[in-house]
């Protein structure tokens, strides 16, 4: 059977976790954009719809002081580094017990004590911090592991490039996690690059260029796994692509009309949580009735957060002028 | 010890470094065995005690300051700089989107403790090498701003912006480094000091008073401090009083001493290599009128550049960069018609 080596070592509990994360953040994503499109949340969002793998698999590989930095598209990758659905929830309604007490928003989750930095929504701006944050972890010669997460349109900006050379040139330990979806919002990667894999792109800074199925949460495991290894004991960053795909918009009331019924029918089928739960099923992991529990607790648990998010306090008008500075006060 | 503001900026990163491990400077051609320890001289031959904390980068300003940014999340203290300050331009995502904002969006739960250098003014480079950018960045909350126009306080701030927890962007003239050998420069000004041999600091956030007078006060920073106590001297044989202070940092002002100041003088010029549109005499203009308009005897006036980028060919240069004879005239006519 399929990655039945792999599935064996993570073992049941493990398997179970990756599972309940990946429906989570299906779940919230689902829930949250009804409750945009009913007019209940403000501001905008960026859904992770279809891509739960990528974010899940990366995550289980890692340990707990690592850190991950994310996009304009983050909740997925919160929820799979275990950043609380309620505090995420919390954020996206500009509430104080948001995991950014409000300031930061759908685009800003994180939470560096849980080990993701609040999400970076400039494209390809986290490429840069991720190679500083890796080069402290060299600096210090501590054995822990930077992870940026980005798209396929990040590779084309010129953070990209400037982060991945220097990243190679010192030998940090990290990760750099292409989740080409193939769109940058409306445009297919093939009208803007010219090559086949966002990976190839490695060999001109010398550096790992490697590939995962980015639907398939295990084989993104088991990539990451190795990468992040090889980061930690000193072989330097790997460019790891998944090729992955969002079975939803871009923001907010995107209808994808850009996407032909084809490709939306292709990966459709590829869709990464069934396809788990089939290699689960054939495993003997889990059956379809505690599969059945499994999605129900999720449902419960992100219906909780909802709650707790709209139900949680407004910031006091005072705290638009607090956590700037660190040694003064905003001058007014 | 006299010491120019090169000397003085090696000295003080040397301390930092030695007594903090978690200080590390990055920035191009700042290490090289052989090469210039930065365009300036600023980091000549740190290498030699801190082989692993001077980190020479390729030529790749958003990297430099993604770099800081990432590492002082993690708990280091960077010290990056770029060779001149209009290249901090390359790098503007890093600056202003992410290191002056990464704090406030996070809650109030990070810490950014990340030191620029640029150097700035303009010297006949050209328009690209050349640009006094105060202004740009006073226009973006999250970042302090000091300029030090002598070696004392440029040793003095750059500790203090070491050790403060938010970040800091220092700006340096190049006229004023007192760079020695190849990269010397020519029409420099001597802004040495005498350099006490205790751990003392300059604040953030708190100016001077260069030269008590009555009937002006003249706001100038950098090389244009300079300037403005050369027109004061001129000045001062026509009977005319100026107070000449130096602001040391832009933001947060010290509109405690500029307004103290105003309330003696009553008249108020502000003087700046950058130029005139939305510049620093604009804010500290408008700050002089909002605050204590009743004290003022005299419109504020303001000394700048034209709005214009900074020309070549050596006579515009000249023309383009405020220099004393034009600042003591904007005091005459002020003292004629007021």
């Amino acid at each position: 059977m399929k990655h039945n080596e792999t599935m064996k070592d993570l073992g049941k509990d493990a398997l179970k976790g990756m599972l309940r994360r990946m429906h989570e953040i299906r779940q919230f994503e689902e829930k949250i954009r009804f409750l945009f499109l009913e007019g209940k949340m403000p501001g905008t969002v960026h859904q992770y719809i279809g891509m739960e793998a990528c974010a899940v698999g990366v995550c289980t590989a890692l340990e707990e002081k690592d850190v991950i930095a994310s996009t304009h598209r983050p909740h997925g990758h919160a929820i799979a580094r275990g950043v609380s659905m309620d505090s995420i929830m919390g954020e996206l309604y500009g509430k104080t017990t948001g995991c950014c007490g409000g300031k930061g928003g759908s685009m800003h989750v994180g939470d560096l004590e849980r080990g993701m930095l609040p999400a970076i929504a400039i494209v390809g701006g986290n490429l840069p911090i991720v190679m500083g944050m890796g080069l402290a972890f060299k600096i210090r010669k501590e054995p822990r592991v930077a992870v940026s997460f980005f798209g396929d349109g990040a590779s084309n900006e010129g953070a990209f490039h400037e982060a991945l050379n220097m990243a190679a040139v010192y030998g940090v330990p990290a990760l750099f996690v292409c989740e080409n979806n193939r769109y940058g919002a409306s445009t297919s990667v093939k009208r803007v690059m010219n090559i086949e894999h966002v990976s190839d792109r490695a060999a001109a800074y010398g550096m790992r260029g490697d590939m995962a199925d980015g639907m398939d949460v295990i084989d993104v495991y088991t990539h990451a796994l190795d990468a992040a290894a090889r980061a930690r004991k000193g072989d330097g960053p790997t460019l790891l692509e998944l090729e992955t795909f969002r079975l939803c918009g871009h923001s907010r009331r995107d209808p994808n009309n850009y996407m032909t019924d084809e490709e939306k029918k292709y990966w459709q089928k590829r869709d990464p949580i069934p396809s788990f739960e089939t290699l689960l099923k054939e495993g003997k992991y889990m059956t379809d009735a505690e599969i059945k529990d499994l999605r129900e607790a999720v449902e419960m648990s992100v219906d909780k957060a909802i709650q707790f998010g709209q139900q949680s306090p407004e910031p006091d008008p005072e705290a638009l002028y607090q956590g700037l500075y660190v040694s003064m006060e905003v001058p007014r | 010890m006299r010491l120019g503001i090169a000397e003085a900026l090696r000295k003080a990163i040397h301390d930092e470094m030695a007594r903090d491990e978690n200080v590390f400077c990055i920035g191009e051609d700042i290490g090289i065995p052989g090469g210039y320890g930065g365009a300036f001289t600023v980091t000549l031959g740190l290498e030699k005690d801190f082989r692993e904390r001077i980190i020479d980068t390729p030529i790749s300003e958003i990297g430099i300051f993604g770099a800081a940014c990432g590492a002082a999340l993690m708990g280091m203290r960077p010290i990056a700089d770029v060779q001149y300050g209009d290249f901090l331009l390359c790098a503007m995502d890093q600056i202003v989107d992410q290191i002056a904002k990464i704090r406030y969006m996070s809650g109030g739960k990070l810490t950014m403790p990340v030191v620029m250098r640029a150097p700035v003014g303009v010297t006949g480079r050209g328009s690209q090498h050349a640009q006094c950018l105060e202004p740009y960045f006073m226009s973006c909350p999250g970042i302090k701003i000091v300029a030090p126009s002598t070696a004392y306080d440029a040793m003095g701030l750059l500790r203090s912006a070491v050790r403060d927890d938010d970040p800091v962007l220092m700006f340096e003239h190049k006229l004023l480094y007192g760079s020695k050998g190849i990269r010397a420069e020519s029409g420099t000004v001597d802004a040495s000091s005498e350099i006490p041999d205790e751990d003392y600091t300059v604040p953030i956030g708190r100016g001077i008073v260069r030269r008590e007078g009555e009937d002006v006060t003249i706001i100038a920073n950098l090389l244009m401090m300079h300037f403005s106590l050369t027109a004061a001297e001129m000045l001062e044989g026509e009977g005319i009083s100026c107070e000449v202070i130096d602001p040391r940092t832009l933001w947060p002002l010290d509109l405690d001493l500029i307004l103290q100041s105003v309330r003696k003088t009553g008249r108020v010029v502000i003087v700046e290599e950058s130029p005139k549109q939305g510049g620093l005499g604009a804010e500290i203009g408008m700050q002089v009128c909002e605050h204590i308009p009743d004290y003022l005897l005299a419109p504020v006036a303001r000394v700048a550049a034209p709005n214009t980028p900074a020309p070549f060919a050596p006579v515009l240069e000249k023309l383009y960069i405020p220099q004393p004879e034009r600042i003591a005239d904007t005091v005459r006519n002020m003292l004629v018609e007021y």
